[in-house]
């Protein structure tokens, strides 16, 4: 179930796009800007206020993949329970996220696996059930399929089954780069986390910087007792760069993190699309003069719907975002969730912005996934209802 | 140019240390490195496995209890390659292997808690029976998935591999991981094989080959020389055992063991032979599928029990007398604890949401608040006097 694609080659945005390119006269889907996204760190100065980073540290500037091996090497630091492995992970890893922790950790501890997701997954289970917090990767989420068995069955039900008997396999953490990348097509670029939110037992975490993934990852390797999917947005790994503290430090997986207050809609998104929903507010804010509030849900499952509800009751206004297909999606459950717990206060149907409900094939990439013409359309519409 | 046949092999051959009538093939060999009493322990464990069967069998068709797999036939294989481990050495079973449970220490109240799914269950009154599981010495808790142990058991025995390096004081343990010949055909037993070997796991897999997979005859699950002859091909140290003599099956896995211990750690292949002479489970008549004569025949002509029991026969340690009060008492002790476990209360429940993560969620606590309000605005729906507190249960002690 490997990539058929020479899968280093593939997180490499190049400049020629493989569908509809923006036009002269394209003012909303302009390629997103990260050097001035607000969502980032780009000087360090803005780390020590920041959401759940530590107060005072020193930082480094870096980008995704360097910000989950810092991570990586942090917790292989920390401790000798910390195993990493999957497919090529030894030579640093396709989209370079492991790049020499074997050199200094030591083969026992990182290694290459047989090309097998059931056997990386299952493998992962049996060490973690002996007391080991073993890493394991699954070189696209699109290939996790063949693991979804031992995902659903093993990890999510294994300390449900074993009782009184105490046995677990919290320290485990399966890690697989998600989402859109351009020209990923079918197997390249998909978002099943909805599937995994659909089963108790498992977190389900999404960063959606570099600051974000180093403290989310070290949560899931170390305060987590519960199996982790770690699902890291691969379009972001060279795109997005920003301070990242240099020290250990978590993030809380129980907490959505309102990254921009807003007062008459609330937008709820994770991952790559939480910058487009940035430039989609910027637009509208201006254009129509609204306060827009942005949500972060940073963890899927279980997830915080205090935060939501909270938000949704002061604006009256809903819409949730993500790439994935709309269909039995995320949205589907926050929005149930939102018309449950904020009913009264409901001013327009929470709208939800998402993959169409087809498969994500090459040529149509900019046209089956949100975008921000349709995110500054729902914030219209919503506002207009 | 030419290609390998594999019907041009002669076939792995099958160890054997006594025959069918309980005599040593080879009259001049060593002894076996076990004391008489440790083989008559061997024999009362077999002895219990199957009395409890019959109790169990009859009981569910009874409808006393929801589910359940007998193992006669494969009681030799269990008890014995259980009987080669230590305490420390950790299990995956697949639910055919009651013996293992048995030899290791599991009690009758412990059999009977989890196959009523009472109050003293370790499994809480989560699974279904037989799925039995015990913390020390570590036998992790059954689940139905076919062979999704086996790649636990490399990931596992890669663990306590690397435990060993790290802290030598650390005993040298090994995990043993159990399957059926059905199961080897799943991906997962691919997976699993070929992981253990390329990380060189110091693991055992036992393979009961019992010639049916519920109605699935082995002509139909493979067409290769059984299951050992896969190991080979995966570079792993493999042997075939006769699964009904249990003294090759323990000599096995004690070899086994201490290869899969050596050069680093290393994992082993057994397949044990032997046949499945029960149905597969209570849900199922196995002569829907398969002739009773051949059945009868093989009850007739071998079994794990009788042959060992012949063995000892002629050893001058065990009689007929000594047979009918051992198995009067076994029988007294299993009707015992299946009475006392039928009365005991079922777990709380507040089990019913426990355990899924490590504490429980928000949105657990709202369901169980839910819950509360349905079973008070309800009462006359539900029987709640069998679980342990009644509605009470649904709160933390």
């Amino acid at each position: 179930m490997a990539s058929l694609l020479r899968p280093h080659r593939v997180p490499r945005l190049c400049g020629r796009s493989y569908s509809t390119a923006p036009t002269p006269s394209t003012r909303l889907n302009l390629p997103i800007d990260y050097k001035s996204t607000p969502l980032l760190h780009h000087s360090s100065s803005s780390l020590s206020n920041a959401f759940d980073l530590p107060p005072s540290s020193t930082s480094k500037s870096m980008n995704l993949y360097q910000a989950i091996n810092a991570g990586l090497r942090t917790a292989l630091s920390k401790s000798s329970q910390v195993m990493l492995f999957g497919e090529d992970v030894a030579f640093g890893g396709v989209f370079r996220c492991s790049m020499d922790l074997q050199t200094e950790f030591g083969s026992e501890r990182v290694f290459n696996t047989p090309l097998t997701e059931q056997g990386i997954v299952g493998f992962a289970i049996g060490a973690a059930a002996e007391g080991m917090k073993p890493v394991a990767e699954i070189q696209f989420a699109d290939y996790v399929f063949p693991a979804f068995d031992q995902i659903v069955n093993e990890a999510a039900k294994f300390r449900y089954r074993e009782g009184a008997t105490g046995g677990n396999v919290g320290g485990m953490v399966v890690r697989m780069p998600c989402g859109a990348v351009g020209h990923g097509a079918l197997y390249h670029s998909q978002s099943p986390e909805a599937l995994f939110a659909h089963v108790p037992g498992v977190q389900v975490v999404v960063p959606r910087s570099p600051s974000q993934a180093k403290g989310l990852l070290l949560s899931s390797i170390f305060e987590s007792r519960n199996p982790v999917v770690f699902m890291e947005p691969k379009v972001l790994y060279r795109a997005t760069v920003e301070h990242v503290p240099n020290e250990y430090y978590t993030i809380p997986l129980n907490k959505a993190e309102v990254v921009k207050p807003g007062n008459d809609v609330t937008i709820i998104s994770y991952g790559q699309p939480m910058y487009l929903c940035s430039a989609a507010i910027a637009a509208a804010e201006k254009a129509l003069g609204a306060s827009v509030e942005l949500i972060d849900l940073r963890t899927i499952y279980p997830w915080d719907r205090q935060t939501v509800l909270d938000s949704v009751r002061k604006t009256g206004r809903a819409i949730v975002v993500h790439e994935s297909m709309i269909n039995y999606g995320v949205g589907a459950e926050v929005a149930a969730t939102i018309q449950e717990g904020a009913f009264l206060r409901l001013e327009a149907p929470v709208k939800r912005v998402a993959g169409w409900s087809t498969h994500t094939g090459l040529t149509y990439e900019k046209l089956i996934l949100p975008d921000v013409a349709r995110i500054y359309d729902a914030i219209k519409q919503t506002l207009e209802y | 140019m030419a290609f390998i046949n594999p019907q041009d092999g002669s076939g792995i051959p099958t160890y054997r240390v006594m025959d069918s009538d309980g005599v040593l093939v080879d009259a001049g060999r060593k002894k076996l490195d076990v004391s008489n009493e440790e083989i008559l322990t061997w024999y009362r464990n077999m002895l219990t496995v199957s009395i409890m069967d019959v109790i169990m069998f009859e009981a569910q068709r009874q409808g006393r209890l929801s589910f359940y797999m007998v193992s006669a036939g494969e009681e030799g294989i269990s008890v014995g390659s259980a009987a080669a481990l230590t305490p420390d050495d950790v299990v995956f079973a697949q639910y055919r292997e009651t013996g293992v449970f048995q030899q290791r220490g599991f009690t009758l109240k412990n059999f009977m808690s989890q196959l009523f799914a009472n109050a003293n269950d370790s499994g809480r009154g989560r699974n279904m029976p037989v799925h039995y599981g015990c913390q020390y010495p570590r036998t992790h808790t059954i689940s139905s998935t076919l062979a999704t142990q086996i790649p636990h058991a490399a990931g596992a025995a890669y663990a306590l591999k690397l435990q060993s390096l790290q802290n030598p004081d650390t005993p040298p343990r090994i995990v043993t991981c159990y399957f059926g010949e059905g199961a080897a055909s799943e991906g997962d037993f691919h997976a699993g094989l070929n992981i253990a070997a390329t990380r060189s796991s110091p693991v055992v897999f036992i393979c009961r080959n019992n010639g049916y997979a519920i109605s699935t005859p082995t002509l139909e699950q493979y067409r290769g020389d059984g299951i050992a002859s896969r190991g080979i091909g995966y570079g792993i140290d493999t042997i075939r055992v006769d699964g009904n003599d249990i003294f090759a099956v323990y000599e096995a896995m004690r070899d086994a063991r201490k290869l899969a211990l050596s050069d680093g750690g290393k994992p082993v292949l057994i397949e044990a032979m032997s046949y499945r002479v029960s149905h597969h489970s209570t849900s199922d008549d196995s002569f829907a599928y398969r002739a009773r004569i051949e059945v009868e025949d093989w009850k007739r002509r071998d079994n794990p029990i009788i042959r060992l029991r012949k063995w000892l026969e002629n050893e001058g340690l065990w009689n007929e007398d000594m047979e009918q009060e051992t198995r009067a008492s076994i029988r007294k002790e299993v009707l015992q604890e299946f009475g006392a476990a039928e009365r005991e209360k079922k777990p709380a429940i507040r089990y019913a949401f426990e355990d899924v993560y490590d504490e429980l969620t928000d949105e657990a606590k709202e369901q169980m608040a839910e819950l509360k309000r349905i079973l008070e605005t309800y009462p006359e729906e539900y029987d709640l006097r069998q679980f342990e507190g009644g509605i009470k249960g649904l709160e933390k002690e």
